[in-house]
């Protein structure tokens, strides 16, 4: 297969690569379904409302009627059978992309991703695999209240045979869900939603931006993939290593940009597998760490990050490891904005951990 | 803050109390089983619908009994599949096999020479039978009391033992509880401890080779107490919308572990009707009556390979023995139930109707079972050549680590190294 793989900084591949297009998330992630759709037979897409609507979100516009009834079809109401179907599906040899609406809705369907797609390959010895890529909106900030804004990640990144990506740009998104559908294991796609259509900055007061203009809003029409488990560095610098993902890469770059501090910026963009040599690397050199995610914080995988950096790195640390998180709180729907670790959370982490 | 929650009778209104009911099966120990009340339909008394009818036309099917052997082993009505001599007999063997199998197995377990181990002592007929009327690359979800299904496609005896000796021979690599098999060669999907996640996945695999235009079908198996699972649901449902080429088999064996059919909803319907809600083809039948499954599943398969849809089937039968080695069915149930069971044993009575034919007798069926309990011990001994469970580390402890994804990432490498260096330090 012809790979056309960008390099660490993000940059689209130059040479030979294909005629890139302004996209926002959603178009990205529509033209990484359409490519891969057309590229292999058994890509299948389903889910609430997926098909003739093209999704609640527009992630799967156009594609029933390029594709299919028999290869992009709605779905009942019932995440386990969604999942459980995708099962069965893969088992007989095609790739399903299912959605789940939102990751909120993702627990009806937590019997067969762990005990089933996670582990089939290991108790079946690999004569059963399970290649789906499951793809869900997630993360707050657009007022969903408790049932439309978690971040469930840290769930899954504890279950053991199953990938965790999560993009933050579009020319990401699209390059880390082909890669997601060619993979061979049960990934989880977590597409942050608010970033769907722009950038944040963290200030939920000021008017929103949109894709246009940015740098990595330039997606390759064509096929290109970006390898599972490598971070990005989206920005280098020498005062503290910030790692984070999804709409809390953009927070924290506006974020440091403001209070001019010169940090080192790593978008995790896989969190299992981890790129654990980048993170490393960039702890060695900075001396300090801050974890930035919007999930719950006891549990999280902030917790797991905050443990390898410090079991790695305990001897070049100068400051204690700092996590910024959402609340162990339900997402609030009216106080949304106190609960987002915004601005001023990361803000206070980097004083208290740049202070000596 | 203020006691928002009620307990007891609220003062002032003059309503009778709301009592709640909890089922209670009609025997426990010490009883004396007696079915004399129960309705078992003539063997002759079904209708045979044309596999194409509508789900709606076919309602009565599911609050009914096909039944094909009569009390005297005559094999009479509608949905009697005339079989063959040669097929007949095929069957009985499987099932007796089956049966034997069960046995050895149960008593190396007891022998301590595994951890566990699930007969299906009474249920022969629902997976011998059902994959004799199905085709050989039809694809089987079952749960795990279907070892028949193996047995009757003559997979290696032999390789199904290592998996439950969970030896250097397994294929599974011992990460199995025993008979937790998995057999792609011969369209047995990998089972699950968890229970009836295979229904949705035997209908997305129905819905892929009907989106493929291929020509299988697939069939999945439950047990009546997971019909309570949201899985068994889900899939009715997807079976139902898409039309899916899948049979969906309950088997009503009356116990899940120690809890009666009662805690499934059977006081208040039969299995065989949830078809109906969803709109699917529901068929009741005796489990007990391998000719009833076979033309059911036949009739079922036609069905789904006409474009016609899916068919529930509830599998009447009886759970003989415990749940599994690790039951004991005398804590909680009549003793004699099993005896006393009015659908009677599968195996006899199929060998009451081959010996009715003219084409068996007593003397073969015994000689019959002797030549299988030897082959049994004979592959028993071959399988244990390769080891049986806790003496000795039969898969390199390696192979612990691989297959959780395709590729062994880091992390897994990391615990790898960590697991080698624990030997070193432990001086293994």
């Amino acid at each position: 297969m012809s790979e056309v793989v960008d390099d660490v900084a993000g940059n689209v591949a130059a040479e030979g690569g294909p005629a890139a297009k302004q996209m926002n998330m959603i178009q990205a992630i529509n033209s990484a379904l359409d490519v891969m759709m057309a590229r292999d037979p058994h890509v299948i897409v389903m889910g609430e409302d997926v098909g003739f609507f093209g999704g609640v979100f527009r992630a799967t516009a156009g594609l029933q009627a390029k594709y299919g009834k028999n290869r992009v079809f709605d779905t009942p109401i019932t995440e386990c059978g969604i999942i459980g179907v995708a099962v069965g599906m893969g088992a007989y040899g095609l790739r399903p992309v299912p959605e789940i609406q939102f990751a909120d809705y993702i627990y009806p369907a937590l019997d067969q991703l762990v005990s089933e797609a996670a582990r089939l390959r290991y108790r079946s010895a690999g004569e059963f695999i399970a290649p789906m890529t499951v793809r869900s909106p997630f993360g707050g900030g657009i007022f969903g209240g408790q049932t439309h804004s978690q971040s469930p990640e840290g769930i899954f990144t504890h279950v053991s045979g199953m990938k965790t990506v999560i993009p933050s740009t579009p020319y990401d998104a699209k390059g880390l869900l082909i890669a997601a559908i060619e993979d061979n294991d049960p990934t989880l796609f977590f597409e942050p939603k608010r970033i769907y259509n722009g950038p944040f900055d963290g200030h939920y007061d000021r008017p929103a931006k949109s894709w246009a203009g940015h740098a990595d809003a330039q997606v390759p029409e064509g096929y290109y993939k970006i390898p599972l488990g490598k971070a990005r560095t989206v920005r280098e610098g020498g005062a503290l290593t910030i790692l984070c993902y999804g709409t809390m890469v953009h927070v924290v770059v506006n974020t440091i940009a403001d209070a001019g501090v010169d940090a080192e910026i790593i978008d995790l963009r896989t969190l299992v597998p981890l790129d654990i040599e980048a993170i490393e690397a960039s702890v060695k050199k900075t001396g300090r760490c801050l974890i930035v995610h919007e999930a719950t914080r006891t549990g999280g995988f902030g917790a797991e990050l905050s443990a390898q950096v410090q079991e790695r790195c305990f001897h070049h640390l100068e400051a204690p490891i700092e996590r910024v998180t959402g609340f162990d709180t339900p997402y609030p729907h009216s106080l949304e904005w106190a609960y987002f670790p915004g601005p001023i959370r990361i803000r206070e982490a980097m004083t208290k951990i740049l202070k000596d | 803050m203020a006691e928002r929650h009620h307990s007891g009778n609220d003062a002032g209104r003059n309503l009778p109390p709301l009592s709640l009911h909890v089922p209670e099966p009609h025997f426990r120990p010490g009883d004396q089983a007696d079915f004399s009340t129960f309705d078992i339909p003539a063997a002759d008394a079904a209708p045979r619908p044309d596999e194409t009818a509508a789900a709606s036309d076919m309602r009565d099917m599911a609050y009914g009994l096909v039944r094909v052997l009569d009390e005297d082993g005559q094999a009479v009505g509608n949905w009697n599949p005339n079989l063959p001599p040669e097929t007949l007999l095929r069957m009985l063997r499987a099932m007796a096999l089956t049966r034997a199998f069960d046995e050895r197995m149960f008593r190396a377990q007891r022998q301590g020479k595994t951890s566990f181990y699930m007969k299906c002592t009474g249920e022969e007929a629902v997976a011998v039978a059902a994959a004799m009327a199905l085709d050989r690359d039809d694809m089987c979800f079952p749960s795990y009391r279907q070892q028949g299904l193996l047995i009757a496609r003559d997979w290696s005896i032999v390789d199904m033992m290592n998996q439950i000796y969970s030896n250097k021979a397994d294929r599974m690599r011992g990460r199995q509880l025993p008979i937790m098999y998995s057999v792609r060669e011969a369209g047995f999907f990998s089972i699950s401890g968890n229970l009836t996640t295979q229904y949705p996945q035997a209908v997305g695999w129905a819905m892929a080779s009907a989106a493929r235009g291929d020509t299988r079908i697939a069939a999945t198996w439950c047990g009546e107490g997971s019909t309570a699972e949201g899985d068994f649901h889900s899939a009715c449902t997807f079976a139902s919308v898409y039309r899916a080429p899948v049979i969906m088999n309950v088997v009503n064996n009356q116990w899940a572990i120690s809890s009666f059919s009662g805690f499934a909803g059977a006081e208040a319907t039969t299995f065989a009707a949830r078809a109906v809600g969803y709109g699917i083809a529901g068929l009741r039948i005796d489990g007990n009556d391998a000719l009833a499954v076979y033309a059911a599943t036949r009739w079922a398969a036609d069905r789904a390979r006409s474009n016609a849809g899916p068919t529930l089937i509830e599998h009447f039968t009886y759970r003989v023995e415990g749940h599994s080695t690790s039951d004991d069915p005398g804590q909680y149930r009549s003793a004699d139930e099993g005896s006393h069971w009015p659908l009677g044993d599968p195996i006899a009575r199929l060998k009451q109707h081959c010996i009715g034919l003219g084409i068996w007798d007593e003397e073969r069926h015994a000689a019959m079972d002797s030549e299988l309990a030897t082959m049994v011990k004979d592959a028993a001994r071959e399988a244990e050549k390769n080891g049986i469970l806790g003496h000795g580390m039969h898969q390199p402890f390696e192979t612990m680590f691989e297959d959780v994804f395709e590729e062994m990432p880091w992390h897994l490498k990391e615990q790898l190294q960590q697991a080698i260096d624990e030997k070193k330090a432990a001086g293994i």
